[in-house]
């Protein structure tokens, strides 16, 4: 049981070390944003030092003219209140309701898109090591390579360009048509959120696709190898038997925490693709921020990332000792 | 030093040949020896034209092989002066990247104990923390957006774990293979043991990772440049592309679309280009691979 103590400890500590990465990089970096932010309010919008302050504070939610130790006394205190300031950019809105109505889309899109890559992955690369240094074999490895060293932002650009300029099947922008469909669990609803999601999801498909297949095809050639496998094949089992069982189970399993981690790599990557289709999820707010120097905005995005992150990692993990018994007694 | 450069020039020479050999590796060098001749010398021959001396909407032509911009600008002498924008810095992001990595995974995996731990948390940590955010809120502190060394260590902060990582696991089972025990026992200190036992053995899995880390800074840098976290550098192709899109209108004007096209085309086929080098470097230095190559 002791590993899982250190993996809870060790994830604590990660979302402890980000919120404090979050104050001091904002506060000590040369030439201080807050500084920088207030210098701007008066200068460029004509207000007074005490009215900039007091806008700025009222934003983080932290009486910045104190000194240092207490700003940070008073921020770890919000952050474990769940107090994240309010938005510069969005009209003072609170920070936790962007992200509250940022994130459905972005767990929407992400986690389609992350499963059926896996899923389509699996079995592309069960394919392509059972046709090993054949045509098919080749064509899939090269397929791969290719859509996994190009940026995913560059097929969301090519999927606009054909599919929904070009074409005019998918719409360019945005979660849903407000126009035409009221939020709630119609039909109609579902499947118009499911028009506008399914081109950010087959950009994260496509990205992501190649480099399952690439793993699930390099473990399955090493474990047709193993010795268990020449011993099904002589106790005369079915070949769909032995790939499914034997081979493709345990070809998968360090597939398991590959999964994990890039569920950290694709809440990243989310980034890009929400802004090229302005998809309103937690990547397109953050790149949205940095534009708008919405900081309370961009520190609560961000914090709101690692924390999920952090706790999909702790889950896979625990899942994975169920998977592998080796694990926990590591 | 003597007695390293031979093997170091042989595989050189084993590298061309080996690159030669396979279409895609050939490919690879030939490409990104291109794409390094372009931002090295390009600059100088290709004048950059920011005002407009052209017409508008040109269609590729000679004159100009990607056509012109909205505004009338050469489309392709922007990419000539941005592929330096972009080769320079994310070769530096790679060396510095490198090199924190090797410092820290050696010495990590060298010490053992507390350094050991304490590195492998750090490690750990800095691997869970989504890293092309984190890069969004570091370019978003520095003040300007920072010049290329301040945003060559931004990418390095963010990408040094997973190769550190690695590197610790190979120097620990290379500080116990006979050969190191053997340098030992003759008495050589434990800085010769690193320096001519353990890093040359881990210069393979080095280069390699240096192409995958310079493959990564590439999207990170013109992600940033894209969404407008990096300073107005005139012609970084995520500046092209952001400008293409928000100004030229290139996602609805089909007369603007070359102006997109053209950055798009220019980082997939350097990234692939890059990847396909990996390969024929990884090939190089794993014996095993070359087999079956011929």
């Amino acid at each position: 049981m002791r590993w899982i103590y250190r993996r809870l400890i060790t994830a604590a500590l990660t979302v402890f070390v980000t919120t404090n990465l979050i104050f001091f990089l904002i506060r000590l970096m040369p030439g201080n944003i807050i500084d920088s932010l207030i210098g701007f309010y008066v200068d460029r919008l004509g207000m007074t030092y005490t009215d900039a302050y007091r806008l700025l504070s009222a934003s983080f939610g932290i009486a910045l003219d104190k000194p240092l130790h207490e700003q940070y006394t008073s921020f770890l205190y919000n952050i474990f209140t769940g107090k994240l300031g309010e938005s510069i950019g969005y009209g003072r809105i609170p920070v936790i309701n962007i992200i509250a109505k940022a994130i459905p889309w972005t767990v929407l899109t992400v986690t389609i898109g992350l499963l059926t890559s896996f899923l389509a992955g699996i079995l592309f690369g069960l394919l392509a090591a059972y046709k090993h240094d054949s045509a098919v074999d080749n064509i899939l490895k090269l397929v791969s390579t290719f859509t996994t060293a190009i940026p995913n932002y560059i097929f969301a650009y090519a999927f606009i360009i054909v599919l929904s300029s070009r074409l005019n099947l998918f719409p360019m922008f945005g979660a849903y048509d407000a126009v035409k469909v009221t939020p709630g669990f119609s039909a109609p609803f579902i499947l118009n959120v499911l028009h506008h999601a399914a081109l950010p999801i087959l950009s994260y498909f496509v990205a992501n696709w190649g480099s399952w297949v690439l793993y699930m095809r390099s473990n399955t050639v090493s474990v047709l190898g193993e010795d268990y496998v020449l011993a099904a094949k002589a106790r005369a089992l079915s070949e769909f038997r032995i790939a499914w069982m034997y081979v493709g189970r345990n070809a998968m399993l360090p597939l398991f925490t590959m999964l994990a981690i890039s569920i950290g790599y694709i809440f990243g990557g989310s980034t890009l693709i929400e802004y090229v289709f302005t998809y309103p999820g937690i990547g397109f707010y953050i790149s949205r921020s940095v534009g708008t120097r919405d900081y309370p905005l961009m520190q609560g995005l961000f914090l709101v990332i690692t924390v999920a992150v952090t706790i999909s990692n702790l889950m896979a993990d625990l899942a994975y000792s169920r998977l592998d018994p080796r694990v926990r007694f590591e | 030093m003597k007695r390293r450069a031979a093997p170091i020039l042989r595989n050189f020479r084993a590298f061309l040949r080996i690159s030669a050999s396979s279409k895609s590796s050939l490919f690879g060098l030939i490409m990104v020896t291109v794409y390094v001749l372009m931002a090295a010398i390009g600059p100088f021959i290709v004048p950059l034209d920011l005002v407009g001396r052209s017409p508008r909407y040109l269609p590729p032509s000679v004159q100009h092989p990607f056509g012109t911009d909205y505004i009338g600008r050469d489309i392709s002498a922007q990419i000539i002066h941005g592929a330096r924008d972009v080769l320079l810095l994310a070769f530096v992001a790679a060396m510095m990247t490198i090199m924190i990595s090797v410092i820290l995974g050696t010495v990590a995996g060298m010490k053992g104990g507390r350094v050991d731990t304490l590195l492998t948390f750090v490690t750990d940590v800095m691997l869970t923390i989504p890293g092309f955010p984190l890069l969004i809120v570091i370019a978003a502190s520095i003040k300007g957006g920072g010049g290329i060394l301040v945003l060559s260590a931004a990418l390095a902060i963010v990408s040094w774990a997973s190769p550190a990582r690695a590197i610790r696991s190979q120097v620990l089972s290379l500080k116990r293979r006979d050969f190191v025990e053997a340098s030992r026992s003759v008495g050589f200190n434990t800085l010769y043991v690193i320096f001519f036992d353990i890093i040359p053995l881990i210069l393979p899995y080095v280069a390699v990772n240096t192409l995958l880390i310079m493959m990564g800074a590439i999207y990170s840098l013109v992600g940033l440049a894209l969404i407008g976290a990096i300073p107005w550098s005139e012609c970084n192709w995520g500046v092209m592309i952001s400008i293409a899109v928000n100004y030229a209108g290139a996602l609805t004007d089909p007369r603007s679309l070359q102006y997109l096209l053209a950055p798009l085309g220019a980082i997939a086929i350097l990234q692939i280009s890059l990847i396909m080098l990996s390969h024929a470097v990884e090939v190089v230095f794993n014996p095993r691979l070359r087999e079956r190559v011929k």
